[in-house]
């Protein structure tokens, strides 16, 4: 594929990153289609970020390739960046600039002329509620302003596709929604985005497709109904009186679905995902009854994109206890 | 032209070639650089103050005690603190390429299509000017307190510019070192215990001659000690004359300190860009 493919923004193809011993990306095949949100959803460490340098020309992948609007990664590094914009984990803003010498700066870097650079600055800076703070030094600005100012700086290009990564963590809930807001607006601009997420209503509010990572593997993808419907609909949830019978009722539920269900001490519930439908369920009430257990909760659930999340990772990114059956 | 909220910000393709050359984005680099020490008042002091005081401190306390022959001590300093201060320049760069990388300006730069080489590129210059103003600063600092350019206009203009050549070897020293180390902090512990001893076991504030055997050998042959000596020859400043059982380097000062300016920025300059793009590139 030497030319320039309009149809994909983002095309990685078996990438592979290993750093030392540990293995941050184990092949990852994915693309992105020109003009939509994709978020990559995973926990800590599933190689969200590795993934991301790799696509913005920070880091070589060791095996795999990728091509940004057609351009190649490594060989065509220098078209790729000229296209992309990228506002990493922590806002890279020079602390020392103030808000407007940053864009400037940035501007001048990607080859404008002082005064287009200038002015496209203000442009940014007025866009994005920064006209007041703009003289100041950045070291100043709050965690959501020094966001919103990495955001315009990578804006200064007007870039084709953009890469977010993890672009509300350890902001307030407000500066949060007030980032989501600004980047409502760059979608209906059409711009090609991929952000990385730990937040599953972060992926299901922005994103019109949902790549989930985990230990350097793509594990499920597709919008967020699609991955509820893929993890068997309706949740099978039982909550025990005495915790003592928690493992006995895990058994039988695992019999009656065929499936090995999550145990949650602290709730003293057992959760399965499953596609029988209410017959599971009348088997279950049926054997509970047989055995003795006695219940304060039996029921089906949708699932929230919690519990896909858990059911596709294994883990939840701040899980404490997993697989302390047996 | 101001954009609210709406529409894209109007495209200025038209304003923007593809790439403006290496000159122009070693440059953009370079004017963040001279920022950078303007705002930052410790960096601001080293180059200001920190050289007045050297001058005036070593130049009194010492100025007393320590006798050299053929001139006042105060003349002979100077050409000690120009060339503490050019060797020290390692340190300033060292220590803004470890700021970059703790605030990941590395990473910005890095995803921006600009010229190879502009950001180290920017560095150099801008430690290079950097570098001036301290040394104008000494100089009239010396010249108030009894130092003096005896020498023709010639000699001292090729003193100057030998003292940058240094300077600008030492810059190879700072990125390779701020590469290496990668934290403000490691880059301020390490400086100073590789850089001070080098300057001090040198004829920088005391002539050669005064130390024991040992430490009299090393620093013959420490390019410290020929710079600031080849400071004072081509200032005609007093310098204790080369014996005959003195080895090359202090016969020849001006080319043993020429050939490791050389040499540094050949050996140091290629390890200096390589660990900047491996410790980049992961």
């Amino acid at each position: 594929m030497p030319e320039a493919d309009a149809t994909y923004a983002v095309r990685a193809r078996n990438l592979v990153k290993r750093y030392g011993e540990t293995t941050a990306l184990a092949g990852i095949d994915f693309e992105v289609p020109t003009g939509t949100v994709t978020a990559v959803l995973g926990p800590n460490g599933a190689g969200k970020t590795t993934a991301v340098r790799i696509l913005t020309t920070l880091a070589e992948p060791d095996e795999g390739e990728a091509t940004i609007a057609g351009f190649d990664v490594l060989r065509d590094a220098k078209e790729v960046r000229r296209r992309i914009g990228l506002a990493a984990q922590d806002a890279t803003v020079d602390p020392l600039l103030t808000g407007r010498e940053n864009l400037i700066m940035l501007g001048e870097l990607h080859q404008y002329r002082r005064k287009a650079a200038a002015l496209r600055a203000d442009a940014l800076l007025e866009e994005f509620a920064l006209a007041e703070a703009a003289d100041r030094r950045t070291s100043g600005y709050s965690g959501g302003m020094r966001r919103r100012l990495d955001l315009a700086a990578t804006l200064v290009s007007d870039p084709e596709v953009l890469f977010l990564d993890e672009p509300t963590t350890g902001l307030d809930p407000r500066a949060r929604a007030e980032l989501w807001a600004v980047l409502d607006h760059l979608v209906d601009r059409g711009t090609t985005l991929l952000l990385t997420t730990q937040y599953l209503d972060e992926a299901e509010r922005l994103a019109d497709d949902i790549i989930v990572i985990d230990h350097g593997r793509v594990i499920a993808r597709g919008d967020a109904r699609k991955l509820k419907r893929e993890v068997g609909g309706d949740h099978l949830r039982v909550v025990v009186v005495e915790p003592g019978r928690l493992e006995d009722a895990a058994r039988l539920v695992a019999t009656v679905t065929g499936l090995e269900p999550r145990v949650d001490i602290g709730a003293r519930s057992v959760t399965v995902p499953i596609s029988q439908g209410v017959d599971a369920l009348v088997d279950a009430a049926k054997g509970l009854a047989a055995e003795g257990i006695a219940v304060d909760d039996l029921s089906l659930h949708q699932p929230t994109l919690d519990e896909v999340f858990l059911d596709l990772t294994g883990s939840a990114p701040d899980d404490t206890d997993e697989e302390n059956h047996s | 032209m101001t954009v609210t909220t709406g529409p894209r910000i109007p495209a200025t393709d038209r304003d923007r070639p593809s790439s403006r050359g290496v000159a122009h984005d070693t440059w953009v680099i370079a004017k963040r650089g001279l920022v950078h020490m303007k705002r930052q008042p410790e960096a601001l002091s080293d180059a200001t103050i920190q050289p007045i005081m050297f001058v005036l401190l070593f130049g009194f306390v010492f100025g007393g005690a320590i006798g050299v022959p053929g001139g006042s001590y105060r003349e002979f300093l100077m050409g000690g603190i120009f060339a503490q201060t050019i060797v020290f320049t390692a340190f300033g760069v060292a220590l803004s390429i470890a700021n970059d990388f703790k605030n990941q300006a590395v990473d910005r730069f890095r995803s921006l299509p600009i010229a190879r080489g502009a950001v180290l590129g920017g560095h150099a210059v801008a430690n290079l000017l950097k570098t001036v103003l301290p040394i104008v600063i000494m100089s009239v600092c010396g010249l108030l307190v009894g130092w003096s350019i005896n020498g023709g206009l010639v000699d001292a203009v090729a003193g100057y510019g030998l003292m940058l050549a240094f300077a600008f070897a030492m810059i190879w020293v700072g990125v390779l070192l701020g590469s290496v180390v990668g934290t403000p902090e490691g880059v301020t512990g390490l400086g100073f215990v590789v850089l001070f001893p080098l300057t001090f076991l040198a004829s920088t504030f005391v002539p050669v001659e005064t130390m024991p055997p040992a430490l009299q050998t090393v620093a013959e042959w420490n390019p410290v000690t020929t710079l600031a000596d080849s400071i004072r020859v081509l200032f005609d400043n007093p310098h204790p004359p080369a014996g005959p059982g003195d080895p090359w380097p202090i016969h020849h000062p001006i080319a043993y300190t020429l050939i490791w300016a050389i040499g540094i920025v050949v050996v140091c300059a290629p390890l200096a860009v390589r660990a900047y793009d491996r410790s980049i590139a992961r």
